[in-house]
């Protein structure tokens, strides 16, 4: 019975200091639910430190200006265990319990699908950075807000450079596989779209199960078939099997293009087999974006590597910027009321070290572009768009007796 | 859907590759499947946490490579430490539930295998790996078909172990006293069998064939802390298919499962793949619940 008492004791002494930091005037505090466990725990991780890192740098350099006062941020973490049930659970809990007005989002378009309703209902804005699902924003939310590309935009830019460097594209055969998950789906209705308006063919549609790990039967199909381009989606996992049976099964492509090849760090892990692989991303050091808080997105990735001691990802890059478009936000709408912050939220016109960041009337983001790496001599380099390409694109692909 | 059949038709050499990818992918889904086999037959024990002990030995074999091992020891490794886990798991969880309904131990192995996904994302974290054994792949008929040599070899050890198991069960003094448990623990008991190291040592046998089954997993596809459900409902379809204590029609099940499966894929797309799987094992139960329902009559 006494330890009953004690931990009531040390309970009531969290919820008295809880409290306290809730009358802080001087601070305004943020919400976020992440997946530190679970299948997202990676992702959830550079999520986090993206949040954390830029809200160090905006309270060391004077924090957030409102009207006359200035504020320090806080983030109130809890973790989703990558279960979106989990996550809305979470959501009503920042809001009801915890009183907070403003939330940064999760990682996964499937978390943000569970807990944008419950931010909705109460009026609480969430900026979210790691949720690229398009049908997110064909819901009429209005209180949500993503400052990514979409997923319809990933690998767009493949099917352009190919229809580009043909002279005939309506000639050109593609064959793709995408995993039968939300995310891979919208990339394959963006690719289909594009690929419609080339006119070219597509000769291999396969679904690929979210708990298959071969896809020779595919991949053989791919053989017989021969298209002109090969691509994948299928998260980390769809991007390591393809480059692990494609050297297997010696399948020869001219053009293959996938998605979080880099996540899945192929070049590191493969090297020769990954060469000439095309990867969809949202952002690299390398891009030649640049604001006053980071300074220039090659700044950004070194501030990274020094405090975490790895490579920026992609990942933390877009979860700084969720939190660079709130402070902006407060100050432009100079009152801490949710309702004028989600306002001005919506009018948001900025330049980041992430790329340039404006909402259009859904929520999402359309002034970034998404960049195309192409793995060369082990080394992600960005090919497209043409305006930040770092090299020429190697094409086509050489057969598997000339590698 | 036709069209698919007809290229694989029009096109044999291209149809061989299908079959002999599954074939050889079957090879591993027989290995784990004995093990299943196994627990089944002498512990009574539908063992629904087969898969995670998978993906735990392929966890093993991707440490130990990276390491510095060796494949060739890596494999043998994982198997012993796998041996260890199963006889230690059997020691702290199996043993309280044995001889209770099947209804108890089912969900015991799915609590099991609940916690040790979440223990393998928390040690090994949640990336995908896998292993490059750099023995590339043999091809024929002008690269229509193409196999990796490391499911060859894959395919090869799991019908040495088919083997050797079957020796150990036949001619081994504790292969003989884990079929004296299997078929009558009591009797077994009363003649100076200590059945309870027995089903011990099943359990750690089991855990050492998905050790080498995940090992061998790692190096020719890919893992992560989720994906062993998919090894255990395949075990589960193959001991269903071939029955208890038949290490030969496990074998045959299993490589038959592999190659389906693969046709399956290619013929009516990846998405159906899986699908395939879940309504070929309908078939079978229905098929063999009307072929015991005749035999009844027939005794009758």
């Amino acid at each position: 019975m006494k330890w009953r008492v004690g931990v009531l004791a040390v309970l009531a002494g969290f919820a008295l200091t809880g409290s306290a930091f809730a009358d802080d005037a001087a601070t305004i505090r943020l919400g976020a639910a992440v997946s530190l466990s679970g299948k997202y725990s990676t992702n959830g991780v550079f999520t986090r430190n993206g949040y954390d890192l830029a809200v160090a740098r905006i309270n060391e350099s004077g924090g957030v200006k409102v009207g006359d006062k200035t504020y320090k941020l806080e983030i109130v973490y809890y973790d989703d265990e990558s279960t979106p049930a989990r996550g809305a659970q979470l959501a009503e809990r920042l809001i009801q319990q915890d009183k907070v007005q403003y939330l940064l989002g999760p990682y996964s378009s499937g978390l943000v699908e569970a807990m944008a309703p419950v931010t909705e209902k109460y009026g609480v804005p969430m900026v979210e950075a790691n949720g690229a699902a398009i049908s997110l924003f064909r819901k009429g939310y209005k209180y949500l807000f993503a400052v990514l590309s979409t997923t319809d935009q990933y690998l767009k830019g493949a099917v352009d450079l190919a229809g580009k460097q043909s002279a005939d594209p309506s000639k050109l055969k593609i064959a793709m596989a995408f995993e039968n998950d939300p995310f891979s789906q919208d990339v394959r209705e963006g690719v289909t779209e594009d690929a419609k308006r080339f006119g070219m063919k597509i000769v291999v549609d396969d679904k690929l199960p979210p708990e298959l790990n071969d896809m020779s039967a595919t991949l053989t199909k791919v053989k017989l078939l021969k298209p002109d381009i090969l691509i994948v989606s299928g998260h980390e996992k769809g991007a390591e099997t393809a480059i692990r049976q494609i050297s297997d099964q010696r399948v020869n492509v001219p053009m293959l293009a996938m998605t979080h090849c880099d996540s899945a760090q192929i070049a590191e892990k493969h090297g020769k087999i990954a060469e000439y692989t095309l990867c969809a991303a949202q952002w690299a050091p390398s891009l030649g974006y640049s604001d006053k808080l980071f300074g220039k997105a090659s700044d950004y990735a070194a501030l990274y590597e020094k405090t975490y001691k790895e490579a920026a990802p992609y990942q933390a890059a877009e979860s700084s910027a969720a939190v660079q478009v709130f402070a902006d936000a407060f100050t432009r709408a100079g009152s801490l009321d949710p309702k004028a912050v989600r306002d001005a939220l919506s009018a948001t016109n900025i330049q980041t070290f992430y790329g340039p960041i404006h909402f259009d009337e859904t929520g999402k983001n359309v002034d970034k572009p998404t960049i195309l790496f192409q793995v060369q001599d082990g080394k992600y380099v960005v090919v497209y768009p043409e305006k930040w390409a770092e090299a020429k694109l190697r094409t086509p692909t050489p057969s598997w007796d000339k590698r | 859907m036709t069209d698919n059949l007809i290229l694989l038709l029009q096109n044999p050499s291209f149809a061989l590759d299908v079959v002999l990818n599954g074939l050889l992918a079957g090879a591993i889904f027989a290995l784990a499947a004995y093990g299943m086999s196994l627990v089944w037959g002498v512990l009574n024990i539908v063992n629904i946490v087969q898969g995670e002990l998978v993906v735990l030995g392929g966890y093993i074999t991707f440490v130990t490579i990276g390491a510095g091992v060796p494949a060739l020891v890596a494999l043998p490794l994982s198997a012993l430490v796998m041996f260890g886990v199963g006889f230690a798991l059997y020691y702290t969880v199996i043993f309280r539930v044995i001889d209770k309904d099947l209804f108890i131990s089912i969900l015991a192995t799915f609590g099991l295998s609940i916690v040790i996904q979440q223990l393998m994302n928390t040690v090994f974290g949640s990336d995908v790996r896998s292993i490059d054994t750099g023995l590339g792949s043999f091809y024929m008929l002008d690269g229509a078909v193409t196999v990796a040599w490391i499911k060859i070899v894959a395919c090869a050890l799991a019908l040495v172990s088919g083997l050797a198991l079957w020796t150990f069960l036949r001619y081994a003094r504790l292969g003989q006293a884990i079929r004296a448990t299997a078929q009558n623990p009591r009797a077994a008991h009363i003649l100076g069998i200590d059945t309870s190291r027995v089903y011990a040592i099943t359990y750690g046998l089991n855990g050492a064939l998905c050790g080498a089954a995940g090992s061998l997993a790692v190096m020719a596809w890919t893992i992560h802390p989720y994906i062993g459900l998919p090894y255990t409902v395949r075990s589960f379809m193959i001991v269903v298919v071939a029955g208890l204590g038949n290490v030969g029609g496990v074998v045959a099940a299993g490589l038959s499962l592999g190659a389906l499966e693969n046709v399956a894929g290619f013929v009516f797309g990846a998405e159906y793949q899986i699908a395939f799987v879940f309504a070929l094992m309908v078939l079978i139960l229905v098929w063999r619940n009307w072929r015991a329902a005749r035999r009844r009559t027939y005794l009758a």
